[in-house]
């Protein structure tokens, strides 16, 4: 069979499907062409299997069908989005694979868009292919400012947090009497992208970098460069590594007793890196979170839902891919399809609030800016219930969250 | 000079951990001729059941110091008995296939029941806190690793060199047929050097477990730097092992110190050079490669 004549067949395939379904069931949509290929297909693109599984991960899909599941109890047959079909698929962390994942997902599985993308380079990969394919990309799992930034594209959003947001809670550090700071980074583009935030961050409220000192990641033994932090006789190390680097790092630090003459900040935590290493062994520790579950009854509530389904507590992840499935059902709400422009529309310029966003804003820039909180690690005898670990001592309104329009972004 | 000093001090005290690590895995070598790509997972599995007996069974440091290279010498025989044996008159490169493949499955199991961010685990009582002397300082619990995992190595080393079992196994190993001549059942000792070598790669998860995140894949990148180890020192070489590992704990730290983000770089930049002068390894017999 020639490519042009599979073609004609697929294509007479699809359309008899849609007539299929537009028989099958459900309300009529409005104009009869509501939905692009008779269902709205939302793609999840995560790590299923390595470090930013449990941060992410299989229980995304949890917090999105729960987002389906409001959606469809709020609208009952006035939905215009009938058939919403959830799909996944594991980008490994890895820019290439999450590329060739991305395409599958528009061109052959029909994804509408797609959510989550953790790893910086991975992120940038899918936001590539979702300008090519000019369907939506919801970032909000990746850290990097890029996505707001030189690589910016119409159908690019970033949702959750960014290196810049992470780095405003050490003013407040600052502020606290911790004005010489050390920074201990991963030598690569987050780590990168994290030093120079939190240095510009710290120099801005009036503070001073003693030294930044790269490490190799990944990396089991940091003895010698706490070693080497604790020489500049700093008021704060700041660490930005993740995942185990983090936990391997906080071990050693604590070890070597520097938490009694040093206070510790850290870059990018999620609760699930808390859990896993032990209150104690973090308390005290400031840090910038973009939601807590703990933090008042709207969150709590969601947090129940959520552990009832998958016996652990959402991370500011779990919750930010509700609140874009969430906002993206809203948007074909009001647009009346799951066209993908005219979804874009609805979206821009929008003012969103919802469990994740309070007073969030679709930025021109894509960035999608909230209010988020400075955070402190609970002391081991303020623990009232599992995961009742953090203590949130200060909000940042979401316009001082978040930097202003990045310039460098042009679409 | 103050931090010269510190920072050697520090690269012992890591290579002690580096030469204990790597010690099982030259002793499986040099015993068997297997290259056991599994004895980082075999590490994971020590930290992990060291966490585990904590939280489950309330089961502390000191005894799982004893538990654990005991519960994964009997696993390590479980794994030489049902799969490794059936290999070991081939070619090495299928022990090492068949071993790479044992940690993979055994590192997805333990991230299916314990997902991937980790376990937590509490300074062992006792160990905790700084030592000083002068200007240099030291965490307690490294000089504790430091000394136990030199106790280890002697003690290995001379029940190898110096008691009967050790020639046996010796000589059940380097010369087997002729040990079979001499009324020595050599299979009978093959399945406990490797549960041996497992537990010592287990023992050396266990001292993990208070300064290292607790996690299925703790032993994938680890198992690289310990190859590079038993490389430098020269594969099956115990000696060779302790003494590369003292070696790559000073590389490292001295790259630290000096030259941050070259400091694991260079643990392969010596291990090139040393490959390129003498290919048998600092320690090697030139028949063993």
């Amino acid at each position: 069979m020639t490519r042009k004549s599979s073609s004609l067949v697929v294509g007479g395939i699809t359309a008899a499907a849609l007539v299929l379904t537009g028989c099958a069931g459900g309300p009529p949509a409005p104009d009869g062409s509501a939905l692009s290929d008779g269902k709205v297909t939302i793609g999840i693109l995560n790590d299923q299997s390595g470090v930013y599984r449990d941060l992410s991960g299989p229980n995304t899909r949890v917090a999105v069908d729960m987002a389906i599941a409001d959606y469809r109890e709020k609208y009952g047959d006035e939905a215009v989005a009938t058939e919403i079909e959830v799909i996944t698929s594991d980008h490994q962390n890895k820019p290439d694979v999450a590329n060739t994942q991305a395409q599958q997902m528009y061109d052959r599985r029909g994804a509408d868009i797609i959510l989550d993308v953790p790893t910086s380079s991975a992120a940038l990969a899918v936001a590539e292919v979702a300008a090519a394919k000019e369907r939506l990309f919801i970032n909000v799992t990746a850290a990097t400012m890029e996505l707001t930034g030189a690589s910016c594209n119409p159908y690019t959003f970033h949702w959750a947090y960014n290196t810049e947001m992470l780095a405003k809670g050490a003013a407040g550090v600052v502020e606290d009497g911790g004005e010489s700071w050390a920074i201990v980074y991963p030598d690569y583009a987050f780590g990168q992208g994290m030093n120079a935030s939190f240095t510009a961050a710290v120099e801005a409220a009036g503070g001073e970098v003693l030294e930044s000192i790269a490490t190799p990641f990944p990396n089991d033994n940091f003895s010698t460069f706490i070693t080497r932090a604790a020489a500049q006789d700093p008021d704060v190390i700041g660490i930005m590594a993740a995942g185990g680097d983090l936990i391997n790092f906080v071990k050693q630090y604590n070890q070597a007793g520097m938490q009694e003459s040093t206070t510790l900040a850290v870059g990018l935590m999620f609760i699930t890196d808390i859990h896993s290493l032990g209150v104690d062994q973090f308390s005290g520790t400031t840090f910038t979170d973009a939601w807590y579950w703990n933090y008042d009854e709207q969150n709590r509530e969601f947090a129940d839902r959520f552990t009832q389904l998958t016996d652990t507590r959402p991370t500011f992840a779990h919750a930010g891919n509700y609140s874009a499935a969430l906002q993206y059902l809203e948007a074909i709400q009001r647009a009346g399809t799951d066209d993908a422009d005219a979804v874009i529309a609805e979206l821009e310029g929008a003012e969103l609030n919802d469990l994740f966003l309070r007073n969030g804003v679709v930025r021109s820039d894509h960035s999608v800016i909230h209010d988020s909180y400075v955070a402190r690690v609970k002391a081991a005898d303020d623990v009232e219930e599992p995961w009742d670990y953090e203590a949130i001592i200060a909000t940042i309104p979401a316009e001082d969250a978040f930097s202003d329009v990045n310039p460098n972004c042009s679409m | 000079m103050d931090a010269f000093v510190q920072y050697t001090l520090q690269g012992l005290a890591a290579g002690g951990f580096y030469a204990l690590a790597a010690l099982g895995l030259a002793v499986i070598f040099g015993a068997l001729n297997v290259v056991n790509f599994a004895h980082g997972a075999f590490y994971m599995l020590g930290a992990v059941l060291t966490a585990v007996l904590l939280d489950v069974a309330g089961i502390g440091f000191w005894w799982s110091l004893l538990i654990v290279p005991v519960v994964l010498f009997g696993f390590g025989i479980l794994v030489e008995r049902v799969l490794v044996r059936w290999l070991l008159g081939f070619d090495n490169l299928y022990t090492f296939l068949l071993t790479f493949g044992i940690s993979l499955v055994l590192v997805d199991i333990i991230k299916l029941r314990y997902g991937v961010s980790g376990l937590p685990y509490e300074q062992p009582a006792g160990l905790g806190g700084l030592l000083s002397i002068g200007p240099i300082q030291l965490p307690v619990y490294q000089l504790f690793v430091f000394v136990f995992s030199v106790a280890v190595c002697a003690g290995v080393w001379l029940l190898l060199a110096k008691t009967r079992v050790g020639m046996i196994v010796r000589a059940a190993t380097e010369e087997p047929d002729r040990a079979r001549a001499l009324g020595i059942n050599v299979s009978r000792w093959v399945t406990p050097v490797f549960g041996f070598g497992v537990a010592l790669a287990s023992l050396a998860g266990v001292l993990a477990a208070p300064f290292r995140a607790i996690t299925a894949t703790m032993g994938s990148n680890f198992i690289i730097i310990l190859f590079a180890i038993v490389v430098i020192g020269g594969l099956g070489s115990i000696l060779g092992a302790v003494v590369a590992g003292f070696l790559v704990g000073l590389v490292e730290a001295y790259g630290q110190g000096y030259a941050s983000t070259f400091s694991q770089i260079l643990i392969f930049i010596l291990m090139a050079v040393v490959i390129l002068v003498r290919p048998a390894g600092l320690f090697g017999r030139r028949e063993s490669v």
